[in-house]
């Protein structure tokens, strides 16, 4: 089954780029990702840019409506995923408490939906 | 034949005491809580009817688990003439080949229903809920009257529950052991929650002791397991003497011993000693530790309020919290004195963290009467009272205050 980790930051917690910790931090990305995919359970995985290149959109009676931002204002951002092949829950917990981020931020992991073909 | 009224009572206790076995080998066979407990269910109702006209069967679990196993062909049977489901009809087939043999000898998965239904993907009061449900065969209707919630919002959250389990994919096994000890920690908390809710009310506490004896049998190498059944035995052998008539709170030192339940006292000393004998000392062992010496205290003043406060030392190493400093300070006021335990309270307190905390006022405003420090023991009182959840505790504080004005402490 397949699990998807979204990783929740407050960009302001946590390494911060151009310091001494933000190297190690992007290391222990690195680290992980090696770990899925030896361990065969990476589907696939992405970073996002900064939520203030974030725009939403939505459609109401015809007319598109577009703003700047993201869709819910929060001081945790999401800020990329993991799409992760496992067992059940408490691998894919197992998996998802390695990534980095969780040190600072939190992971939510929502198992996919499967359509009944 | 036994009288029809009794015979009804036969059937429920026994319904109630099979329920969880039964259910936790349905689920691990259909690999669904719900369909397992509508099927359940079903044979229930047959077996009512039918244990009603020709008595007991001698196997009862049997005799229900083969019923359960039957509706639930049907029940796959019907949903697969709509949606094809491949699996569900090569484990019907399956199904279809158990021999009576197997049924009377059907396995134990007790053990990895609580762990399912006490994992920490499932919000706390859902896993109360739900272990009481699965594992102690309560009703909706009986689970929502412990929380003093409506039928519909306890039977909704039970549904959802189940859905989470089944769509989340809570794997149906016991935990490793690398995870094994906080995953264990998450069933104790939840019994123990389902034992202080029956020393609110109710006769929870009675089946919180039920499902202790059901998880020790099924874990007995677990010093913590033991732990929290001696804990619940000795606590709940002193319930009988907590009211006196009227139904006000009689406190520890006021407390008629000899209304104590003995035979739990000491099974539940047994019980930690063998515990504490394994060499891993955890909270319930030391929780338990100190309900025994309250309890094998021939009287208040035999206390031994030094070994008290000092197991406190302990337990707060394991769970640094303002609780159990509190409780300490109490421990201290008696093995030293009340300006001892003051100064242990104030100094958890500092900076108002406790301000709003009853047990905080409560202690406080005890060690300042004992002090003499009546206008500010009163003071404390007040907030006492006012943060108290329940008209027992209230009652109890108020007459406290009032002997301590009235200068008769």
């Amino acid at each position: 089954m397949q699990f998807m980790c979204l990783i929740y930051a407050d960009p302001a917690a946590g390494p911060q780029p151009g310091t001494e910790e933000f190297g190690p931090f992007m290391h222990g990305y690195q680290v992980f990702t090696e770990t899925v995919k030896k361990d065969g359970k990476m589907v696939h995985a992405d970073a996002l840019k900064g939520v203030e290149t974030a725009t939403s959109v939505s459609v109401r009676g015809g007319k598109t409506e577009v703003i700047d931002g993201p869709f819910a204002e929060t001081k945790e951002h999401l800020g990329g995923y993991y799409l992760l092949e496992c067992a059940d829950l408490d691998e894919a917990v197992k998996y998802a408490a390695q990534i980095p981020t969780a040190e600072h931020g939190r992971i939510e992991v929502r198992p996919v939906m499967v359509w009944d073909s | 034949m036994l009288p029809p009224r009794s015979l009804d009572r036969a059937i429920e206790r026994c319904v109630r005491e099979e329920w969880g076995r039964i259910l936790a080998s349905l689920v691990k066979r259909l690999g669904d809580f719900q369909l397992a407990e509508d099927c359940l269910q079903d044979a229930v109702l047959v077996a009512m009817n039918t244990w009603a006209v020709e008595g007991l069967p001698k196997s009862p679990a049997g005799w229900l688990i083969s019923v359960a196993r039957r509706k639930a062909i049907d029940r796959v049977r019907r949903a697969a003439n709509f949606a094809s489901k491949h699996g569900e009809i090569a484990y019907l087939m399956e199904l279809e080949r158990v021999t009576e043999d197997e049924v009377e000898g059907f396995g134990d998965e007790r053990l990895e229903m609580i762990f399912t239904c006490c994992h920490p993907a499932l919000e706390e009061k859902t896993r109360v809920a739900l272990t009481l449900r699965t594992l102690g065969g309560l009703s909706t209707e009986e689970i929502a009257a412990a929380f003093l919630d409506n039928v519909d919002a306890m039977s909704a959250r039970l549904t959802r529950a189940k859905k989470k389990i089944a769509a989340a994919r809570i794997p149906y096994r016991v935990p490793e052991s690398n995870e094994l000890a906080e995953r264990l920690g998450s069933v104790l908390t939840v019994i123990y929650l389902i034992f202080n809710k029956g020393i609110e009310r109710g006769d929870l506490s009675g089946e919180a002791i039920r499902l202790g004896r059901i998880i020790l049998d099924l874990m007995p190498e677990e010093p913590e397991v033991a732990g929290l059944l001696a804990l619940m035995l000795v606590h709940d052998a002193r319930r009988a003497a907590r009211l006196d008539v009227t139904g006000a709170f009689v406190p520890l030192d006021a407390q008629n011993r000899s209304r104590w339940n003995w035979t739990k006292i000491e099974e539940g000393v047994a019980l930690l000693k063998v515990a504490l004998g394994r060499g891993r000392v955890g909270p319930f062992q030391l929780q338990a530790a100190i309900h025994a010496v309250h309890g094998q205290a021939a009287t208040w003043g035999e206390t031994d309020w030094a070994e008290i406060a000092a197991l406190y030392e302990v337990l707060y190493r394991e769970q640094p919290s303002p609780v159990v400093r509190i409780n300490q300070a109490v421990a201290v006021s008696y093995a030293m004195s009340a300006a001892c335990g003051l100064a242990m309270l104030e100094e958890v307190g500092v900076g108002g963290a406790l301000d709003r905390y009853q047990p905080y006022w409560a202690a406080r405003a005890d060690f300042l009467g004992r002090l003499g420090k009546t206008q500010l023991a009163a003071e404390s009182y007040e907030h006492a009272i006012e943060l108290s959840e329940n008209q027992q505790e209230r009652e109890f504080l108020h007459r406290k205050a009032s002997r301590l004005a009235a200068g008769l402490v």
